[in-house]
């Protein structure tokens, strides 16, 4: 097993302000089940799942409480033992309205009987791993949360070569993966072993960023007399080391193609969070009811990373890090260059909550922004090689023809080229627009 | 260095203008395509707003598919009954005539009445602020006031006033635009004769919208009563049925919502309705959204 | 958490973190950038660069306001750019021009060039340039009388004293060749100090290759350039320059001449580089600078002007959205550029 630095790298890309260190050697915290958990149906991309509780039911922890519902869909299960309270819709924190679930905990925090792990998952079979998987609802827990038992079955005429395990963490401030590695490392190599196992995946690529020395040095540790197709690469730290697309042509020089999936080119991304849900699911039988989730930010009293179970409103989340020691201008959901703004604490946290992040008024303003002066920053930024300039301003005359052909699709809403613009314009925002525009006429094409 | 030299080059700069100019205007008189006379002639007629009322890419498209394609010929909502009877005559049809009929905004929650929740900063567009948190009104229903609808009206019958969506009902040609363009669905298309409306669009309960809005609809039934089948309830929201005259117009006082209006056309929105952005200073999201370059 | 006031958050879509520039601090970064050479033309000419900086800074900031009231633009952002090209426009103007003159300047700098095709960001010209361009249409004369530096009075006196005029070192080496001189005689008694430093004679801000290198150096620190369109430009014009001499010796002047002699250095680094009339790729930057350089050349060899950077830089903006057209990149994970 070796450590070496990844070979290739994107072009693009930019250099944000990182600020890992507010909550990077905070050992992960449990926190305290509060008075009610609320769970949203919608968990992930993809069909939200379907209450299988009334109000008034008692559940147990890990109890299914919400079944897939299609393809793209993961099952969810109850958090703790307890009464539901209530099921009924609510905004989440992507803003649109979905089902949930309140659980009023019975303090015992008692499981669900008959959870049962296969200790020997060597010699298991791939089916009965991926039935685990799918049993536990495991769901991405890097950001867009697609369903792992769909990654862990591609299609027979689509074999992966390439398992990469997601320990970039490039989004500035998150620290949540860097301290499972750190703390966890040992669980996370049995995770990738088993997802390798199911994938039949030759080479194995822990992909860290070289800003986390120490998780690089755990994982080397856990990774001890593994064979030499397993290897650590160790990548630049430049957002977005972690998207998908720009970490498989890291590691492997391989071009996922425009439209397609990582498994065109042979290859799987996992985050390492999920792989330690894996690891659990498998061999502990646990379905999916915690993560951790780094609570952070300048006006935040202690920033924390916070293991803490699905459904926690966000207001008990930051009670438990100390509340606020001053003002803030933002709340977000995520990262600060993907994450999502949140008008309040009302929302709760899912399986792919990654942070909770603050920020002050001096490190977020309002803007105005200005005709596009061509500087070409948006280009240079743009790890997907668009032209957002160009774009941007064929979006604003709603010419949605000409976006497409220049791609906009292929856009990744990373963020870097709203990041680099000078004048402030909503880059992003006409992308994200752009998009759903063409999906609409595309799918309106196809009905005819 | 001499004058002659920048002459020189003046002209034949221009002269390289003209000559392109002089080609493009050319090639567009020789190589155009001989249009169908009766085309021309139902162009002609066809007001020429442009507004894509009628599903077509614009008057001329429309020409074409009535007179090549035997599309319905009372589509042009602009240019009403006289546009129809003239059509109908040269497509030797029967003409029906039907009433005119007009945008109204279905939300009165302007920025005093109808609180918001965040300070949205973005696109000023509707569409980019409700795909943004849900939109930047604590009332999911209720009118934006980026302006969507106004961009796409083009009669300019559309005005602002403290942050919310206005029809002038006199300036509207009924082309239905606006109607598409609103992400939230306010703008219904009512008889112009008809001017006792109910606007609100919550489908919340009373206790929520009376939270989000000082003129929501709150589910009372309250017009029912009062009105009788003038009003039909829609879950908790209470819609007008235009079929039925209103007899007891003391609902417009009664209404405990305060969101049954009367207006007619004589009572346009006031004059100091203007851009579309809401004025309020202190959560002016004028302020704080980026604009779009129009 | 106790209840909040929530109209307070700012809510919009990712990314919530910038770099932290913007166009006003790109501006203020030229302007910076400009301030050695402006000192060393205040330095060679005296009052009258004072004058002349002064006239086409209010002048332009002026008519920016004016323009932008009348059309009814906001008038809340306040860029720079109308300082920027009120210093860029002075800098290409010859020492004795009357202020009125240049005041006419601004007109179209500002008025024509930026503010009716719809401001920053829409000007398909650089605005300066145009003011330069329509300058010498409208006042040859006047444009073209040049001025060895002032060496004693240049505090002294408003006016200048008749008869001190003297041709450019292009112009001069221009006439020369073209009466038949073998070049060397026309390179004349300056020497090389001088021609870096700017103590020649020539508009006022071109110069001092020099001072603009410096500022050069400082945007490129800043980021606020890159290196590709100068270096494409200067080594454009200096392998074309090269290989004439090589040529022809005696018809030709050498690289460094023609590297410093004109307005080569303002044009490659701060008028080619203006943002929103040159390329947006890199690849684009490059084939701009190279366009320019060749064209360069081209006018000041065979066209019937000793300078040529102006036009060359016009007519390259004038391919920009061409440029910019042919040198999109290849999106990732794609064959080709288009779709
Ligand atoms: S958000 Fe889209 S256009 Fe902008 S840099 Fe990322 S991929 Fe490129
Ligand atoms: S970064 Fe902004 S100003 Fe620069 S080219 Fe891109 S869109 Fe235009
Ligand atoms: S108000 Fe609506 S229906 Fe009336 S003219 Fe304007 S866009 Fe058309
Ligand atoms: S009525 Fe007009 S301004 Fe109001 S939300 Fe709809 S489109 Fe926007």
């Amino acid at each position: 097993m070796k450590a070496t630095k990844a070979k290739f790298k994107f072009d693009g890309g930019i250099h944000p302000a990182y600020h890992k260190e507010l909550a990077r050697d905070r050992a992960i915290e449990t926190m305290p089940i509060p008075a009610l958990l609320r769970v949203s149906m919608s968990q992930h991309l993809g069909a939200p799942a379907k209450p299988l509780v009334k109000k008034g039911d008692t559940v147990k922890r890990g109890q299914c409480i919400g079944e897939a519902a299609g393809f793209i869909s993961a099952a969810v299960h109850a958090p703790t033992s307890g009464t539901i309270k209530e099921v009924g819709t609510a905004p989440t924190a992507m803003g649109t309205s979905a089902a949930f679930i309140a659980i009023e905990p019975d303090g015992e925090d008692a499981w669900i009987e008959g959870l049962e792990g296969i200790a020997d998952w060597q010699n298991a079979d791939t089916k009965a791993l991926i039935a685990k998987v799918a049993a536990a609802g495991i769901a991405g827990m890097g950001g867009a949360g697609f369903p792992t038992n769909v990654k862990l079955s591609p299609p027979p005429d689509k074999p992966i070569d390439t398992l990469i395990l997601n320990g970039a963490e490039c989004e500035p401030y998150l620290t949540a993966d860097h301290r499972l590695m750190v703390e966890h490392a040992e669980q996370i190599w049995t995770g990738c072993q088993i997802v390798r196992k199911v994938l039949g995946a030759k080479h194995v690529h822990i992909a860290i960023e070289d800003n986390k020395p120490e998780a690089i040095a755990a994982m080397e540790q856990a990774m001890e007399g593994a064979d030499d197709d397993a290897s650590i690469s160790i990548l630049k730290t430049e957002y977005p080391q972690g998207a998908e697309k720009q970490q498989i042509y890291a590691t492997t020089g391989r071009e996922v193609p425009s439209g397609g999936l990582p498994m065109d080119v042979g290859c799987v991304v996992e985050n390492v969070g999920t792989t330690l849900a894996v690891w659990d699911a498998v061999v502990n039988g646990k379905p999916l009811t915690e993560r951790v989730t780094t609570v952070t930010g300048m006006p935040v009293s202690e920033p924390k990373n916070v293991l803490g179970r699905i459904g926690i409103p966000y207001s008990d989340l930051l009670d438990f890090c100390g509340g606020l020691k001053a003002d803030v201008a933002k709340i977000i959901s995520g990262g600060p260059m993907m994450g999502l703004a949140q008008p309040g604490l009302d929302a709760t946290t899912t399986k792919t909550t990654s942070g909770l992040l603050f920020l002050a008024p001096q490190e977020t303003q309002t803007f105005r922004s200005m005709p596009c002066i061509a500087c070409g920053r948006c280009v240079g930024a743009c790890p997907m090689y668009l032209v957002p300039a160009e774009l941007s301003q064929m979006l604003e005359a709603e010419d949605y023809e000409a976006a497409e052909e220049l791609n906009v699709l292929d856009c990744i809403e990373c963020g870097c080229c709203a990041f680099a613009c000078p004048a402030h314009r909503p880059l992003v925002q006409h992308m994200k627009q752009g998009k759903s525009k063409v999906m609409l006429k595309r799918r309106q094409a196809q009905k005819k | 260095m001499d004058i002659n030299n920048i002459l020189i080059t003046s002209g034949a700069i221009g002269g390289v203008g003209l000559t392109c100019g002089t080609a493009l205007a050319l090639a567009a008189k020789f190589l155009a395509v001989k249009e169908d006379p009766r085309v021309e002639a139902m162009d002609e007629i066809l007001p020429g707003a442009n507004c894509g009322g009628c599903g077509f890419a614009g008057c001329a498209d429309y020409a074409k598919a009535v007179v090549l394609d035997g599309a319905a010929i009372n589509l042009c909502a602009p240019g009403g009954n006289e546009v129809l009877e003239l059509i109908a005559e040269a497509m030797g049809q029967e003409a029906s005539a039907e009433e005119k009929r007009v945008a109204v905004v279905m939300c009165a929650g302007d920025s005093e009445k109808a609180p918001r929740k965040h300070l949205y900063n973005g696109v000023a567009d509707c569409t980019a602020a409700a795909a943004v948190a849900g939109g930047d009104k604590l009332c999911k229903y209720g009118c934006l006031g980026y302006g969507s609808c106004a961009r796409v009206c083009p009669s300019g019958a559309i005005e602002f006033k403290n942050g919310v969506a206005i029809v002038h009902p006199d300036l509207c040609i009924s082309c239905s635009a606006c109607v598409r363009a609103c992400p939230r669905n306010l703008i219904k298309m009512v008889p112009v004769s008809k001017t006792i409306h109910v606007v609100c669009s919550s489908k919340d309960k009373g206790p929520i919208v009376k939270k989000a809005c000082q003129v929501g609809c709150i589910g009372c039934r309250m017009c029912l009563k009062l009105a009788g089948d003038a009003f039909e309830m829609e879950g908790f929201l209470a819609l007008r049925n235009y079929d039925i005259p209103v007899e007891n117009e003391l609902i417009v006082e009664k209404c405990p919502g305060k969101c049954i209006v009367k207006c007619g056309a004589s009572e346009a929105p006031s004059p100091e309705a203007t851009e579309p952005t809401p004025s309020e200073p202190s959560t002016e999201p004028a302020e704080a959204t980026t604009e779009g370059q129009t | 958490m106790a209840e909040q006031d929530t109209t307070k958050y700012i809510v919009s879509t990712n990314p919530h973190a910038h770099s932290g520039d913007s166009v006003q601090r790109i501006m203020l970064d030229v302007i910076i950038a400009l301030i050695p050479a402006t000192l060393l033309s205040f330095h060679f000419f005296g009052w009258h660069a004072v004058r002349l900086v002064t006239a086409c800074v209010v002048g332009c900031v002026g008519i920016e306001v004016i323009c932008r009231k009348l059309m009814g633009r906001d008038l809340g952002i306040t860029d720079l750019s109308a300082v920027v090209t009120g210093l860029l426009l002075a800098f290409n103007l010859p020492p004795s021009l009357p202020c009125g003159m240049a005041l006419v300047g601004c007109v179209f700098a500002i008025a024509i060039a930026k503010q009716l095709f719809g401001g920053i960001g829409y000007n398909p010209f650089n605005p300066a340039l145009i003011g330069r361009v329509a300058l010498l249409i409208s006042f040859p004369v006047a444009m073209t009388k040049w001025h060895a530096p002032l060496n004693t009075a240049r505090w002294a006196a408003l006016n200048w004293v008749d008869g001190t005029t003297t041709a450019t070192p292009l112009g001069a080496v221009k006439t020369a060749i073209s009466m038949g001189q073998p070049s060397p005689v026309a390179w004349g008694n300056t020497s090389m100090l001088n021609y870096m430093l700017g103590n020649m004679s020539g508009c006022i801000g071109e110069v001092s290759a020099l001072a603009l290198i410096v500022g050069g150096l400082y945007l490129l620190y800043r980021r606020c350039i890159s290196w590709h369109i100068p270096v494409a430009y200067i080594g454009t014009v200096a392998a074309f320059a090269a290989i004439l001499r090589i040529l022809q010796p005696d018809a030709n002047m050498p690289v460094l001449f023609h590297l410093l002699s004109g307005g080569l250095m303002l044009g490659a680094i701060f008028m080619a580089t203006d943002m929103v009339t040159s390329p947006l790729t890199k690849k684009g930057m490059l084939v701009f600078g190279i366009g320019c350089g060749l064209l360069t050349m081209v006018i000041r060899r065979w066209g019937g002007y000793p300078e040529g950077v102006s036009f060359a830089i016009i007519l390259m903006n004038a391919i920009t959205p061409l440029i910019n057209r042919a040198t999109r990149p290849r999106v990732f994970g794609r064959k080709s550029v288009r779709a």
